[in-house]
């Protein structure tokens, strides 16, 4: 990891914090949390290399591609490193709950409902009985807590879909994973 | 046992991609078959549903042909696509195609929990990428178990959807034992910790597992004569199905070998 002294680590997230996740252009991959974490490391020939971790809210999510570009593109037009490496990892799993507190607000004015925060296990598996999906999800756009789970599928791997009875109104929910 | 007391050979590789390889066709292919009902399934919930879980299993076949291709310095596409039917390693399982629903339900219920066994084995594994990997699987993975559990009790409350079951249950079991079937070298797998636990000690969880589901729901369970089938050829045994499906998911890299966008 870099230094706190590294004054480029600020840039580097402010930098990060400006791309928007592909599919839910409301909230920063930073506010995300699929950021893991970056480090500079001298690149073999005489120069420094950028890399950053990536960690994929669903293993087989199709705006992985696309948010590693973008983060590579915007990273190397800093011009810190002579070489940006952005990677795929799983060493630390991404979990909701690593959505921060600023993206859990702005996916909520964007009608989605926020995770339910992962009480157990987490980073470890939670335990299968204990599936925070039951839980109740208020609805984004009136507060009501009188809402259904429609379907835990929705239209991307990390949305689950809900209807609220009080108005009367489908929304979708970031899934707890 | 841990990977710094066994060092690798060539063997003990070999049998770990062979591990992986069987892992990856079994999801790619599950995740091809039940893409099918993209559009026909008996409700637009259950289309998004599916096509949601199709996606999952074609994403973590991915991850397991890229972990394997670091492993054999192959490319993962060309391990994808690029092998003769005959080349595919998935259980026997997964050479049935689609079928009806209360088939594909069947089907999938005995995978997921098989799947289930497995990757709680493999978040242990002594190689960290895999146990990293099937730690974020399992994640995903829960929500599956969860649909198709409640799908098996739902087709199971009616004699109609009990009797669809019951005929699709009676066909598979041998096929579904073939998930675990030992793998060449496994004892080293064992020794070296990469694969904690030998095929035959997950297929006894898994049976522990599926078959008293079966007897509180009145479906059949395995058979005597299913339990002591020989199952050595369970992943490599092929069929006409699984022929027209490869020719299926492998059309559009056939039409330019080597293609990229």
């Amino acid at each position: 990891m870099v230094a706190a002294a590294d004054p480029r680590q600020a840039v580097i997230w402010a930098a990060l914090d400006e791309i928007p996740d592909p599919e839910i252009p409301a909230i920063s991959v930073v506010e995300l949390g699929v950021i893991g974490g970056f480090s500079f490391e001298p690149n073999g020939q005489g120069g420094e290399r950028l890399t950053v971790d990536l960690l994929p809210t669903f293993v087989g999510c199709p705006a992985i591609d696309m948010m590693r570009h973008q983060v590579g593109e915007r990273l190397r037009g800093l011009q810190l490193a002579d070489e940006v490496d952005v990677r795929l990892s799983f060493v630390v799993p991404w979990t909701s709950d690593r959505i921060s507190p600023e993206g859990r607000e702005k996916l909520r004015a964007s009608g989605f409902a926020p995770p339910a925060p992962i009480l157990v296990g987490a980073p470890s598996v939670p335990d299968g009985e204990l599936l925070t999906m039951a839980s109740v999800v208020t609805c984004p756009y009136c507060g009501s807590r009188n809402t259904t789970l429609e379907n835990p599928f929705g239209p991307t791997l990390c949305r689950a879909i809900y209807h609220c009875a009080n108005c009367r109104q489908p929304f979708e929910q970031f899934k707890a994973v | 046992m841990s990977v710094a007391d066994v060092p690798p050979t060539e063997a003990s590789r070999e049998a770990l991609a062979q591990l992986l390889l069987g892992i990856a066709d079994d999801e790619f292919v599950i995740g091809f078959w039940d893409s099918e009902w993209t559009g026909i399934a008996p409700m637009l919930e259950e289309d998004v549903a599916t096509s949601s879980i199709s996606q999952d299993e074609i994403g973590h076949a991915r991850a397991l042909y890229e972990l394997l291709a670091e492993l054999t310095g192959d490319d993962a596409d060309a391990i994808a696509f690029g092998r003769e039917p005959d080349a595919y390693r998935h259980a026997a399982l997964m050479n049935h195609p689609r079928t009806d629903w209360a088939f594909t339900i069947a089907r999938r219920y005995l995978y997921e929990i098989a799947d289930a066994v497995r990757l709680e084995a493999l978040a242990r594994s002594s190689y960290a990428p895999l146990a990293q990997l099937a730690a974020k699987m399992r994640r995903e993975e829960r929500y599956h178990l969860m649909h198709l559990d409640t799908w098996l009790r739902r087709l199971a409350a009616d004699d109609n959807g009990t009797e669809r079951l019951a005929a699709a249950l009676r066909g598979l079991w041998t096929d579904a034992l073939a998930i675990f079937a030992p793998i060449a070298d496994e004892a080293l797998l064992v020794q070296r910790g990469e694969l904690p636990e030998p095929m035959a000690a997950l297929r006894a969880r898994w049976l522990e597992q599926v078959t008293p589901v079966m007897a509180e729901l009145g479906l059949p369970g395995p058979t005597p004569e299913d339990l002591s089938a020989g199952i050595d050829d369970g992943r490599t045994r092929r069929t006409d199905d699984f022929r027209w499906l490869h020719g299926e998911f492998t059309m559009v890299a056939a039409s330019e070998r080597g293609a990229t966008w």
